[in-house]
């Protein structure tokens, strides 16, 4: 528990280095970084956020069935929290595909429609791209070790005395939620305040 | 050699330990355990000290000439691949993977790391990073330095700067789980009795380290991931052609490289700390302050890294900052220097060859921390910036501390790893050698760079010359004294004497089990009623 906890900081940092990159960045070219809100799909960004909190919870209560040996429970809460995030990721490919539609993939043509904030621009959408990708890339291998869960679970492995996976890859989670809990405000509401 | 204190069973030829309880490469390869991989670590990093080694050996020979041998290109890829290689797959898992790996579960009284697979997992990587930077090396190298300063190493290097990249971003991660590993396991894993002040202070000094590697090196990790973007795809996230900022990778790069010279050399203090106690036969004197000022150490490590762009055009109140805090984390290095001094007072000094290396670390160290210290303060350091003066400092650091403090580990703890004796005659030789060596090399740069010569350039004026020449004949004797430890370490493991279970009469519970130890390390848990110091009255040991 100890270990992943550790683990978890490191993520932290990991993906602080680009938080901080964001920081540095935004706070040089506001402008330009506000202007990119009118590409970002809100709609689809703001369900995937409702799609990761759902998921977060269906992974507590697969932890709290884990505690009690609710063998059932513990294997639809596991198998919901999956389709949870693999809906996440079918709404991201979409969201991904429109801005390769649109020429906003950095380094792969990469073409914006207000001339003065062209050069800028580029650079939230790296960080964009970079942030996302990132986040789903740990989605991904959430996703692959609650498959792992799944198959332990099937197998009668867990009870009341031994449940400790189950509680370290739902911190996981937990965690990669919460870092899209930052990225989606930071990237997408940055032209909505008002 | 002092009595010993503790009952040691003679050592029978056919007693059952980790090296021979089982035969074969897969019994090596799939191993998990943590003295076993502790002992790949060892040769891996030994070969890639060499592969360092020799690059350094090459440029020093093309520095003989003012208007150099080679071509400038072929020096820039010299010392950049002598930086990557000696920083990342020698100095940063020298102690902690090899050293710790092997002592810290044994000396808190555990069987095994709180994960072994992790710990496996991680030679791997260390390995596959290794393939991945000595693929650059037989490619043609890379000329960035070891420090891939963008845009030159995003953009403009011609040189296999990718390949390079991850090699060191996969070592990244086999150091960030060497750290995970001993924090969990210092945390849940200590013997009943082994309190946090009972902990011995190499424990302390790689915990330290551990904070570090876990806290820094991700950093490293996104930084070089962005610079591979960049190379790879243009994205522009440091091109200053499209309002990128090369100065942020400075800030990301350094946030994690400060702290990594405190992970070069925490563990060698912590080391140093057992050899000085063992050795003057005494309890380290104030054990809290060395403990603690390994923690101030690593916490003051992560606020000091704008030391090194004072010349990038940081705001003057930014660098003041930066001083002040850079003299701070002088103190806590200071304590430990004062400290281990305290202890030899009056204690019974014996110059057996780790002792030597404890000798030469703490000299060394000195005078590369009060270096440090012009270099912290911001005239001092525009005027010294990129000069060979900085080259000189942290060698002092690295290698006269280091890797002084890392032989002396090495030799301390050589008959509990292999169960063999080391010849003292030829290893006091080495440590001589390697300690005239040293200073030949190093210390006359420390007057080039004052008189201004730059570093990293390939031809220097005529007038420098002479210095360069002793720094190179410096560097040959130097070379010839780190290859005959390797030679008699690798005659020891077959042809030394037997070693008995505590050669020197120390205390700490790795001297309380067999030479080399079995799998387990203990046969039942042990329970600790003792500091970690405990050496008695004087005249008891002595007399």
């Amino acid at each position: 528990m100890l270990g992943m906890w550790t683990f978890l900081i490191t993520e932290v940092l990991f993906f602080g280095g680009m938080f901080a990159a964001y920081a540095v960045y935004r706070n040089m070219y506001p402008d330009a970084f506000a202007s990119t809100s009118k590409f970002m799909d809100v709609v689809l960004g703001g369900t995937n956020t409702a799609v990761l909190i759902c998921s977060s919870l269906t992974m507590v209560l697969a932890v709290r069935a884990a505690q009690l040996s609710k063998r059932a429970h513990l294997i639809l809460f596991l198998i919901l929290t999956m389709i949870f995030g693999t809906i996440f990721l079918v709404i991201k490919g979409f969201e991904y595909h429109s801005k390769w539609v649109e020429h906003l993939v950095p380094g792969f043509d990469f073409q914006y429609d207000e001339p003065r904030y062209q050069h800028n621009a580029q650079i939230l959408f790296f960080l964009y791209f970079a942030m996302t990708g990132m986040h789903a890339l740990h989605m991904v291998i959430g996703l692959g070790l609650l498959t792992f869960l799944l198959v332990q679970a099937k197998r009668r492995i867990f009870n009341e005395n031994y449940f400790a996976p189950v509680e370290m890859i739902g911190l996981y989670w937990h965690f990669v939620d919460i870092v899209w809990i930052f990225l989606f405000p930071l990237l997408y509401l940055i032209g909505h305040r008002r | 050699m002092a009595t010993i204190a503790h009952g040691t069973p003679e050592i029978a030829a056919e007693e059952v330990n980790y090296l021979n309880v089982e035969h074969g490469w897969k019994s090596w390869l799939f191993t998990t355990d943590h003295k076993r991989i502790a002992f790949l670590y060892l040769i891996s990093i030994t070969a890639m000290f060499f592969v360092g080694g020799t690059m350094a050996v090459l440029f020093r020979i093309n520095l003989l000439e003012p208007e150099g041998i080679f071509s400038s290109e072929t020096y820039n890829r010299l010392f950049s691949m002598h930086g990557i290689v000696m920083v990342f797959f020698f100095l940063v898992p020298s102690i902690p993977a090899t050293l710790a790996n092997f002592l810290i579960p044994i000396m808190i009284g555990a069987k095994d790391l709180a994960f072994p697979r992790i710990n496996l997992l991680s030679w791997y990587l260390y390995v596959f990073g290794a393939i991945f930077t000595i693929y650059a090396v037989a490619r043609g190298g890379v000329d960035t330095g070891w420090t891939f300063y963008a845009p030159y190493s995003s953009t403009y290097s011609n040189s296999y700067v990718l390949s390079a990249v991850m090699g060191v971003f996969v070592a990244g991660f086999s150091s960030i789980l060497t750290g995970l590993n001993f924090i969990v396991t210092v945390h849940k894993m200590r013997a009943p009795g082994m309190t946090w002040s009972r902990l011995p202070l190499f424990v302390w000094s790689n915990y330290a380290t551990g904070l570090l590697q876990v806290l820094g090196t991700p950093v490293l990790a996104i930084s070089l991931t962005l610079i591979a973007f960049e190379r790879v795809a243009h994205v522009g996230i440091f091109d200053p052609n499209i309002g990128g900022d090369p100065i942020l990778f400075q800030h990301l790069f350094w946030f994690y490289s400060h702290p990594a010279v405190y992970i070069m050399i925490l563990p060698g203090m912590g080391v140093i700390s057992e050899i000085v106690a063992c050795f003057s036969r005494k309890r380290v004197f104030g054990y809290n302050f060395v403990a603690f000022s390994s923690m101030a150490i690593a916490v003051l490590s992560f606020f000091v890294w704008g030391h090194h762009m004072f010349v990038t055009g940081e705001a003057m109140y930014t660098s003041v900052a930066f001083s002040f805090l850079s003299f701070m984390v002088a103190v806590p290095s200071a304590i430990k220097v004062f400290n281990w001094t305290a202890t030899m007072y009056k204690g019974s000094v014996s110059f057996d060859t780790p002792m030597l290396y404890a000798f030469g670390f703490i000299g060394l160290f000195t005078i590369g921390g009060l270096t440090g210290l012009f270099l912290a303060a911001l005239a001092t350091d525009v005027a010294t910036h990129g000069t060979y003066f900085i080259v000189a400092h942290f060698h002092y650091v690295m290698v006269g501390g280091m890797v002084m403090a890392f032989l002396g580990g090495l030799h301390y703890w050589w008959p509990k790893i292999t169960g063999r004796l080391y010849p003292e005659a030829w290893a006091k030789f080495a440590a001589l050698i390697i300690f005239i060596g040293f200073n030949l090399t190093f210390f006359p740069q420390f007057i080039l760079g004052y008189l201004g010569m730059p570093r990293r350039i390939h031809a220097y004026p005529p007038e420098f010359q002479a210095l360069n020449v002793l720094s190179t004949a410096g560097a040959s004797i130097l070379g010839i004294g780190y290859l005959i430890p390797m030679i008699y370490f690798a005659w020891s493991i077959r042809k030394g004497p037997k070693a008995p279970a505590n050669p020197w009469g120390a205390t700490g519970l790795e001297w309380e089990i067999q030479s080399p130890p079995t799998t387990y390390n203990f046969d039942e848990t042990p329970i600790v009623t003792k500091e970690a110091y405990d050496y008695g009255p004087l005249e008891e040991v002595v007399g």
